[in-house]
């Protein structure tokens, strides 16, 4: 566990010690800005505009704004998982520090989790910064905050997963561009995964199969306010997987270099 | 205090250590010797459990790198070819991440902090940015995180490759100063380094042990005789070389002459005696009681190099000194 901390606070310390990681911030923090200027002016607008027609058309502000923009924070995040991953074990074969780490009294395990771990938190900080945005609809309307917590757990855990993907696929090379093109891709493909239920082939076994592995498909519940375990688990077991597959490229590395 | 048998280690296409065995004793320092791929980096990436081996076993302070993995590495100290060194990172960080890994905290890794900057001269870069570290310093940063934890053994791979004369020595010297405390293994393809600084080399060609000596032993083997480099030059700027090798083969204990350089009449030849005799005095005297100048006479140091290509055969060399017969006129 200490171990796993050392790691952690190393790679939070390159993330901030380096642009990357206000560099990162500020561009999520700009993006999602701006969808969510558009999101509440459309919403403000309609508002108005259904008060001049005299007709009260109730309005919520829960499934009307902060829905879709949670929805928003995930595509947004999707590009910018694999920034976050690519450097983790790439830069380190490629400057050869993994020679450090490997033989350093510490597990494999311990250097991986502690890398995902900070990558966590990096993705838990721009999410802080979206959250800045929220804040504002609780100083001017009446919103329910509990959608909004499990939303943002849903989507905390779906970055995990992808973090995990993206952990993995940076030890598989020294190239950090690699890294982040292969994740991106991976990233993308685990997104639209559930496309293939409108395709035609909703009846097909492998559709569901492959529908089911689609990370957005697990989202829908968190997005509507509910905790459902059955998606949790979904994201949890794909962290797991990630982490798994990550251990056992590590050890690869050592039978093959 | 390292026990290695029958270590071997094979890639898809070929074989990077062929099953070397050799001991190291507590507090030596052993160089580890052979021409670039010749398996000096694979052979120490498994001892510091960075790779497993194919078939054979590698020990380090009683643990064995295959069954006790993170005993062995508490007790190792590594500094890779290229030293592992964060850019972004300032020289008491860095130092301070690698003290924790190792298992130091608190008090004492700040201590030992001071001591190994100090010991290894970065204190004065303590703040600056590794990425920013001149070679000398970067080396001297890799060392120094290579002791951090006072280990039992350090490992140091190419320790002095792509630095300056002065750092070289530099870098020596402290090596030379740690071993007191540490078991030192330190691979190189630098003879003269391994004659400065080791007592025990080892040297493996083609992934093969070639040989396991201390460093006077195989001095010694290949000085069964010894060399001398002997200047001769003529009063009247002419003389026939051929008469003085004559002349020096007449002396008593002198086995060998051979013209070695002819230089603006000065001839300079090389002759082998018997290594106890006193065949100095004489070979000075018949030189000038033939009228001759002896312009220098000196030992012709039998470098490593000589034993190293000797023993890996890479060139055809001259015949083994052994076989001069010791006795012979």
């Amino acid at each position: 566990m200490r171990n796993t901390w050392i790691i952690c606070r190393k790679e939070m310390r390159s993330y901030f010690a380096s642009p990357i990681a206000y560099l990162l911030l500020t561009m999520f923090a700009f993006i999602f800005g701006w969808f969510f200027w558009n999101i509440l002016g459309y919403f403000v607008s309609m508002g108005v505009a259904s008060m001049q027609r005299g007709q009260m058309m109730p309005m919520n502000i829960n499934e009307e704004v902060i829905r879709p923009l949670l929805a928003n924070v995930g595509v947004i995040g999707l590009f910018f998982i694999p920034l976050i991953t690519m450097r983790l074990f790439a830069e380190e074969k490629r400057t050869g520090t993994i020679e450090l780490l490997v033989t350093s009294p510490i597990t494999d395990m311990e250097v991986i989790l502690g890398k995902w771990l900070a990558a966590m938190l990096l993705y838990g900080c721009m999410l802080l910064v979206t959250a800045l945005n929220f804040a504002f609809l609780f100083k001017y309307g009446h919103p329910d905050w509990k959608p909004l917590v499990i939303g943002y757990l849903g989507l905390y855990l779906q970055a995990g997963a992808l973090l995990a993907v993206g952990t993995f696929i940076s030890t598989l090379t020294k190239n950090q561009i690699i890294a982040g093109a292969v994740t991106f891709a991976v990233c993308l493909m685990l997104w639209v995964l559930e496309w293939v239920s409108g395709g035609g082939f909703e009846t097909a076994k492998w559709a569901q199969v492959l529908s089911y592995m689609s990370v957005i498909n697990h989202y829908e519940s968190f997005a509507k306010g509910m905790l459902s375990s059955k998606d949790a688990i979904y994201y949890v077991s794909l962290i797991f997987f990630g982490l798994f597959l990550t251990a056992r490229s590590m050890e690869s590395l050592r039978w093959r270099s | 205090m390292i026990t290695v048998s029958e270590l071997t280690k094979r890639y898809a296409r070929h074989t990077a250590v062929d099953s070397i065995s050799f001991n190291v004793e507590k507090g030596q320092i052993v160089g580890f010797l052979g021409p670039n791929g010749a398996g000096k980096t694979t052979t120490m990436r498994i001892l510091t459990c960075f790779m497993p081996p194919t078939s054979g076993t590698a020990q380090v302070a009683g643990f064995d790198v295959l069954e006790q993995p993170l005993e062995v590495k508490k007790r190792i100290g590594y500094l890779p070819e290229n030293p592992p060194l964060y850019p972004e990172m300032s020289t008491t960080e860095y130092l301070s991440f690698v003290g924790s890994l190792k298992g130091l905290s608190g008090a004492e890794l700040r201590q030992r902090i001071d001591y190994v900057s100090d010991r290894c001269a970065v204190a004065d870069v303590k703040d600056k940015l590794l990425g920013k570290l001149s070679k000398g310093y970067r080396q001297r940063v890799g060392l120094a995180q290579a002791i951090i934890h006072n280990p039992d053994v350090l490992i140091l791979d190419e320790p002095t490759a792509g630095l300056d004369p002065k750092q070289i020595n530099e870098t020596r010297d402290l090596i030379k100063s740690l071993a007191g405390d540490h078991t030192i293994v330190l691979s190189t393809h630098i003879l003269p380094e391994v004659e400065q600084i080791c007592q025990q080399v080892i040297i493996i060609n083609k992934g093969k042990l070639v040989a396991t000596d201390s460093v006077n032993n195989l001095q010694n083997r290949a000085r069964g005789v010894e060399s001398l480099l002997v200047e001769v030059a003529g009063r009247n700027g002419n003389i026939d070389p051929a008469a003085v090798q004559r002349r020096l083969e007449q002396i008593n204990g002198i086995s060998r002459v051979v013209v070695k350089d002819n230089r603006h009449n000065r001839w300079i030849f090389e002759v082998d005696s018997r290594k106890d005799t006193l065949v100095r005095g004489d070979l000075a005297r018949a030189v000038v009681e033939a009228g001759w100048d002896l312009n220098e006479l000196r030992t012709a140091a039998v470098s490593l190099e000589e034993i190293f290509l000797q023993l890996t055969g890479d060139q055809p060399s001259a015949p083994a000194p052994e076989a001069v017969p010791t006795g012979a006129n």
